[in-house]
Parts: structure tokens; sequence; C-alpha cells
């Protein structure tokens, strides 16, 4: 085995080992009397549920899960004979199918069920919606944070106040009530602490991304990158160590000027992209190898910021820890507005230098997919560089349609190469 | 002489153009697709190379035969479709004679089709030679509504019953358009200028002469193809060789920029895909959108409805310019239209009113798919096997007045089927150029081989 595999295998095999924990304590939950909250991505509270000693349910990492492991369909297909419509959003219909079908997680443990249902970003309705008929499944309390919109980018001290109220009045004590403890500050900053180590790691892996080749694809791998800290593991000793470790096989590739691993092997740059929008779950390895046999790697992506801007200075804050969970909450990527989005991907472009931007839409997802066809337009006049739009799903099977989306991406590249030899093609010598 | 050859491997048809050094078109194949698309580029590729033939003799042409050029081009046409006429007849007979399910006396019904092809062939000649206007170039098309009309009359006189008749056409003639044919060009040349100059006349003796020699010229040029790509749906089921595929996005706007050069929006609606493409002044793509997860609105759309009503697809257009209004059709859902037509058709409405709003359904989706590339510039072209529908231009016309500036140019050529082909052929002159020399593949040279022969 070369040193490289060898350290590139770490930080996965960590991430492998501290999914695998986490699934397993969830596991034993109940007859450890630990209690399980269920939650959100965007916004999520894991500083203060760790605080708490509670432990996290993420349905919507728990459907991705489902649709990589192909049974994402049958879930979906459940949930459809209990009377949600196919344009439901997917992430619900395969949450509500496999709790339907058993409730047996990712790892093949039955997981535990909620003590608390905690909505702590408002501004995807949908997830409202979800919560709702979770409640109807499990009858446990149910503590809602509302969450302002960011209409112009900026956290206003109303917005932030507003929030820290609600983690006061109503979050903090419905933990209090379901776990029988006073919430203990200490403790919370702790975990902050911790978190914001992990960030500056973090940040430091999306910004080697400027490099050529890049070390990394910031999409299709990154995926993988923001996968502890967007779940159960922000503020733990695990997510310090993995994102320590996964910094350090990155500058190390960085060293040796290696391109992105892909799912066929080490990608050789050709094309530098941006990309905004989720990428589908179902089809992700045939999708990723679509740009990675062409040579094209996503140098930034929006989808791995909806766990958080850190990259544009936020930072979990141990000193004032109600304050920064209310921007955390506030900061998420789709609660900005439409001109903060474009403001950002145009960044994007600049700051990595890209040749283009594309945009996986899926229609289920109104929190991404509402305004993007301006935003591409917008992109365009604002940098000047050609935008691509392809459309896939999450994790609804039906929904990948290989011979059509792989005839954008090509059509989309190829573009990019031909706008590169413009002017030297064979009819702009030959008089028509 | 050295040439690139673009394949375009639509859904529905296959498109073959060669080019040469210089980038003119030296010769086009058109043929169906069907489920074979091996068969269907040799099919397409043989036919441009015999049309290449034809375009070398016209190059041969001395200056001085400008008044017998454009007829002995017809009579070259009229000559092949005579030969694929011959191809069919034989097909159907031997169908015949092997058929399983054919009862009672197969000698009759032999001498029957053999009526119905006699009529077919002296139909088809002022089609051809005598100005009279022709709907399709297709041999399926032309081929099929002369049968039909002769089959029914025949049949109406006391012949074999249509449907049969009818059953020995449609099988034959998937069998012929899907089998590349070795031509001999020199024997149809010579046969296309015996119609125009007749050799029992003295006065023609000179023209026959430069003809001749003009002949002899262009039979003596070898056709060497030095690149070859490959575009459309099919592209990525064949074995062309990675780097001779390129996106039909990319080439069908290359494609109608090089035949409009003013062009800068394209709309192009193929079997199953419609696609709004935006091209800058070098003809490269900026942006483009196309259908996704439904091919309702696209030549297909149009290809199931002409069944619904019994109709080629070619007469569609036409009866629909007939409309003196038009229906609002709801659905772009190709099987809930074909159950609104019933539907409306059973209420008693036309079927020329129901089609325009059939054609204003489908034209709406492309308006659609226009405004999310970045809507409709001047100059724009409509490409694509439906922009020989009238009654689609005309919708598109008026939506385009509505829509955007009605002072904008709507460039249709009566080639633009080709345009996927010739953009194609138009990156293998750039790969060419570049050095990148990409033999035929195997699969068509073996083709090749038999063909130049």
């Amino acid at each position: 085995m070369s040193e490289h595999t060898e350290s590139k295998d770490r930080s996965q095999l960590r991430q492998k080992r501290m999914i695998a924990d986490h699934f397993e304590r969830l596991s034993r939950a109940k007859e450890e009397g630990k209690k399980v909250v269920y939650t959100f991505v965007p916004g999520n509270l894991t500083e203060l549920i760790g605080a708490f000693d509670m432990l996290p349910v993420l349905p919507e990492i728990n459907a991705l899960q489902s649709g990589m492991r192909k049974k994402s369909a049958g879930y979906i297909a459940e949930a459809e004979k209990s009377g949600h419509s196919e344009d439901v959003c997917t992430y619900v219909k395969c949450d509500i199918g496999m709790l339907r079908s058993g409730n047996i997680g990712p790892t093949g443990t039955k997981l535990p069920e909620p003590d608390l249902l905690l909505l702590s970003y408002t501004g995807c309705f949908t997830f409202m919606k979800w919560f709702e008929l979770l409640k109807q499944e499990y009858k446990c309390p149910v503590v809602m944070l509302h969450v302002p919109y960011q209409p112009d980018g900026v956290i206003t001290d109303e917005m932030r106040s507003y929030v820290v109220e609600q983690l006061r009045t109503e979050v903090i004590p419905a933990m209090e009530r379901v776990t029988g403890t006073r919430v203990d500050v200490d403790k919370l900053a702790a975990h902050l602490s911790l978190s914001k180590q992990a960030e500056d790691d973090l940040v430091a892996v999306w910004e080697s991304a400027r490099h050529r080749p890049s070390p990394i694809d910031g999409y299709f791998g990154g995926v993988y990158y923001v996968g502890p800290i967007f779940s159960s593991f922000r503020g733990s000793h695990d997510a310090v160590m993995y994102y320590r470790e996964l910094r350090e096989e990155v500058e190390a590739r960085v060293a040796r000027k290696e391109g992105p691993m892909a799912p066929d092997g080490p990608v050789k740059e050709k094309y530098r992209l941006v990309v905004e929008g989720p990428p589908n779950w179902t089809n992700f390895n045939e999708f990723w190898q679509m740009f990675s046999r062409e040579g094209a790697v996503v140098v930034s992506s929006t989808y791995t910021r909806v766990g958080g801007l850190y990259d544009q200075g936020f930072r979990h804050d141990p000193s004032h820890p109600l304050d920064t969970l209310a921007d955390y909450c506030l900061g998420c990527y789709t609660n900005l507005g439409l001109p903060s989005r474009v403001d950002l991907l145009a960044k994007y472009i600049r700051e990595y230098e890209a040749d283009g931007f594309l945009v996986n839409s899926v229609k289920s997802c109104n929190s991404f997919s509402v305004g993007q066809l301006l935003m591409l337009r917008k992109l365009e006049e604002k940098t000047g560089v050609p935008g691509g739009f392809i459309e896939s799903d999450l994790v609804d099977p039906r929904y990948f349609g290989k011979a059509n989306i792989e005839n954008r991406v090509q059509s989309y590249l190829q573009m990019l190469e031909a706008r590169k030899a413009r002017g030297t093609s064979a009819d702009a010598v030959v008089s028509p | 002489m050295k040439c690139v050859v673009g394949i375009d491997l639509g859904s529905t048809t296959t498109k073959a153009v060669l080019l040469d050094e210089q980038g003119g078109i030296l010769g086009r194949g058109i043929t169906n697709s069907r489920s074979n698309y091996e068969v269907a580029s040799a099919v397409a590729w043989t036919e441009a190379v015999t049309s290449a033939r034809f375009d070398l003799l016209e190059r041969a042409m001395p200056s001085t035969s400008g008044s017998w050029a454009k007829p002995m081009k017809d009579a070259f046409r009229l000559e092949l479709f005579i030969d694929e006429l011959a191809e069919l007849r034989a097909t159907i007979l031997r169908n015949l004679e092997r058929s399983l399910t054919v009862h009672g006396d197969r000698k009759a019904l032999a001498t029957t089709v053999g009526e119905v092809l006699d009529r077919v062939r002296r139909k088809a000649e002022p089609l051809f030679v005598g100005g009279a206007p022709r709907r399709s170039e297709f041999f399926r098309d032309i081929a099929g509504a002369l049968y039909v009309a002769e089959a029914e009359e025949i049949s109406r006189a006391g012949g074999a019953p249509f449907e049969q008749l009818a059953a020995l056409y449609d099988r034959a003639i998937l069998e012929v358009e899907t089998r590349a044919q070795r031509r001999d060009v020199g024997g149809l040349l010579r046969r296309a200028l015996d119609r125009v100059l007749p050799a029992d006349r003295a006065e023609n003796a000179t023209a026959r002469a430069a003809a001749a020699q003009a002949i002899a010229t262009a039979a003596a040029q070898t056709i060497e193809e030095i690149a070859v790509v490959g575009t459309g749906y099919g592209r990525q089921t064949l074995p062309f060789a990675r780097e001779s595929v390129r996106s039909e996005i990319l080439c069908h706007g290359r494609g109608a920029h090089r035949v409009f050069p003013g062009t800068r929006t394209v709309l192009d609606i193929g079997g199953q895909d419609t696609k709004a493409i935006q091209v800058d002044d070098h003809g490269v793509v900026t942006s483009f959108q196309m259908n996704d997860r439904c091919a309702a609105g696209c030549g297909r759309y149009l290809g199931y409805i002409a069944d619904e009503l019994n109709l080629g697809l070619h007469e569609l257009g036409p009866l629909a310019l007939q409309a003196t209004k038009s229906v609002k059709v709801c659905s772009t859902c190709t099987v809930f239209a074909g159950a609104e037509l019933r539907e409306r058709l059973a209420l008693g409405q036309k079927r020329e009113d129901i089609l325009a709003g059939l054609h204003r359904a489908i034209m709406l989706r492309a308006m659609s798919l226009l405004a999310r590339s970045g809507g409709v510039q001047n100059e724009f072209t409509f490409t694509g096997g439906v922009c020989n529908n009238g009654m689609a231009v005309k919708v598109l016309r008026e939506l385009v007045n509505e829509n955007y500036d009605p002072t904008t140019t709507l460039n249709i050529h009566p080639d633009s089927i080709y345009m996927g082909a010739l953009g194609a052929a138009l990156f293998g002159l750039d790969d060419a150029r570049a050095g990148r020399l990409a033999p035929m593949p195997p699969f068509l040279r073996a083709v090749a081989s038999e063909v130049s022969a």
C-alpha cells in the first residue's frame, strides 16, 4: 500500500468508526437511559444537545444514507402507500417509509424513538411539516426554534436576540424537562471550543482547493468531509481528531501536487467547477464519475455549506454560547436571500478560479431550488463565467435519468472546452 | 479526396454529413434509426458517400453544363429512388414467398403488388423530374404515401384486401431502410444522363461527351475519411473512439450557426429532445436548456398523434394549417393528448382545429425552454425534424412575436435536419486540422470497404 493511500484511508476509517460507534450508542440509548433528540442538519444545536448528554438522530442523513444504500426506493414506495404525494420532498418520504419499515438505521441497528423533536431551523417549510408527521408517530414533545430569514445577508441584533430569547425560554427548558437536568453552561462552552478547533481545520481543507490542481473535490468528496461536522460529532474530540487528520492528508496531497481521488481513481484536473445545489444520492458514484472521468473537479460548492458558512468567517464562540448558537442557526446557506447566495457563488467562482458553475436542481427541495434559474443568469452576468443546469433528485431513483443528465454534463463540459478554443474553430475561417 | 464525417445518431433518424477539407459540404445521408444505431449509421454514411459522388460530379462538370446540371441531379435522385423501389419489390416478393401467414393465391397477390409498385414508379417520376412538390426526402415517406394510395385504389377495384397489401409493405420497408446498400453510382449516373440527354439525339453528342468526361473524373476520385465525429442520442452506444464523440447540443448550435452565421438562438426539436441553445458569434454554445424527465412535445409526440389519426407524420402540418380556430389542448403528456384528441373528435370538433391546438401546446413547451435558456435573440434558427412542419413554424413565429422582438429573423433551412451532423463534421474538421486524425470506427470501415469496392 502506498504512503498516500494509507494516509488517505486514515481519516476515512476514523469517520467510519465514529459513525458505527454513534449508531451503536443509539441502539443502547434506551437501556442506558440516554435521551434521544431528532433534529435537522441546518441550524443543528449539536453542542447544546451534547451538553445535556443527549444523542442526536438526523433524519436527513438517514435518508441520504438510505439513498446511497439503494433502500430509498422501497421506503418512498412505502410512504406513498400511506398517501404522500409524488411531489413531496423525497427525504421526508424516505424517512417516513423507513419508520414504517421498522426504523432500521444505516448501519443495520434499530433507531431508538425520540424523546424530543427539536426543530431548530425553520428556513425550510418542509421541515415543519416533516416534524408534524413525526409528532403523530412518536407522541413526544416538539420544540421549535423560529429562525428569521436573512433577506439582506445581514444578521441584525434584533434577529439574534429573537433567537437567543427562544433558546433561553423554550429550547433549553424543553431539554431540561426531558432530561431532568439543568443546562451546564461550562460543558456547552467546552463543546463550542472543540467545535471551533474542528472548524478551523475544515476551512483549511476547503481553501486547499485554491491550489492547482485542487487536492480535493469540494462537492462529491466534500460531502464526506462535512459528514462529521454536519451531523452528530461537532463539538466532540472525535471531530477534532478527524479534521486534524483530514487537513494533514490534504496538505500532504498539496505538497505532492495530487488531485482528488474519485471512485475510479485519481482525477486529472481539466475543469474547475463551482456547484450549487444538493447532490443526487441514489446514483452518487455514477453521478460523480460523469465529472471525474472528464477531469472536472469541483473546487467549491454551496451544498457543503448548509451546515455552516465557516469559510466566511463564522466560528462557534465559547465565550458567547447562546449568541453563537443563534448566529449559527441564522447563518445557514439556505437561510440567505437570493442576492446573498449569488454573491457567495460569485465569490467562490472568483476566488477558486473556476472555469464554470453548475446548478443541480432538485425540484422536491424548495429550500435550494427556488430561484436557481434566476441565480444562474445573475451569476453569468456578474462573473462572465458560463453556467450549466442539470436536474435530478435527492433519494428517489426514479428521477435520476442517467442518459439525460450525462448528456447535459458532457454538453456543458464540452461547451467550456469549445469556449476555450473559440476563434480557432474550422467554420470561423471558412465562409459559409 | 480527403474528407471528414459527422454522424448524428438521433432517436428517430440518423444523419451523416461529409465535408471536404475546406469545409464545403460534399454529401449527406439520412435513414431511420430504428433500434439499431450501428446499421443506421452505416446506412446514413453510405448514402452520404453516394451523394458525395454526385457532388464530385457536379464539381467536375464544365461551366457550360448549367442548363442540364439541375435536371441531371433530379434524374439522379429519381434513379436512386427507382433502385430503392426495386429493392423494395424484391423484398416484398421474397417475404411473400416465405410468409407463413399469407394463405390463398400467392401468385395473384404477387401480381397485385407488382401492379401497385409499377404505378408507384410512374407516379414518382413527376415528383423528381416534373417539378411537382415533394413533401419529404425520405424514401419511406414518398414510397409509402404513393403505395398506400395505389393499394387502396386497387383494393377498392376488387383486388387484394388493402390490409394485406399494407402489411407486406410495412414489413419490407423496415428491412429495406435498415440495410446498407452498395450503390452502383456509375450506373445511376449513366441512367440519369440517358434520361436528361438521350443518346439517340445528335444534338446531345457534345454535352454527353463532356458529361462522360466529368463522370470519369468524378469516378476516379477516391474518398478518404480522415476524421469521424459521432453525436446524438445514440452516440454513447456506438463504438466510436471517446475523443470522436461530441455532445449534440454543441453540434446543433454549431451547425445552425454555420448555415446562418447571424444565429444567436437555436431551437432544435428532435424525436425525443427539445433543446434551446444560445450561441455566440463563433457558434460556440453559451447556454442551453433541454427537456427533462418527459419527452412530450417532441417529434415522437407528433408521430403518436399522426398514428392516432391514421395519417403520415408529414401530413399533420398541412392539415393543421387548414384550421379555422385553435382548440385549447391542456396537456402535453403524449398519452393524455391522444386521449384528449379522441375525446374532442367524439365531441365533433374538427381534426384540423384540434391539431392546431396540439401544435400550440408543443410550441408553448419549447417557449418555456427558450425562456429558461436566456430567451430568443436575433437571429433565431429552428432546426430538427419538427421544423419541416409548417404549422409548428407558424405557431412558433406567432409566439416569438408575442413574447420577443417581432422583428426577430426566424431562420429555417430545408436541410435543417442535418444541422447536428454538420456540426459534428465541423468538429471533425477542427480535429483534422489540429492533426488529430480519427480513423473510421471498425464497424463503419467494414461497410466502407464494401461500398468503395
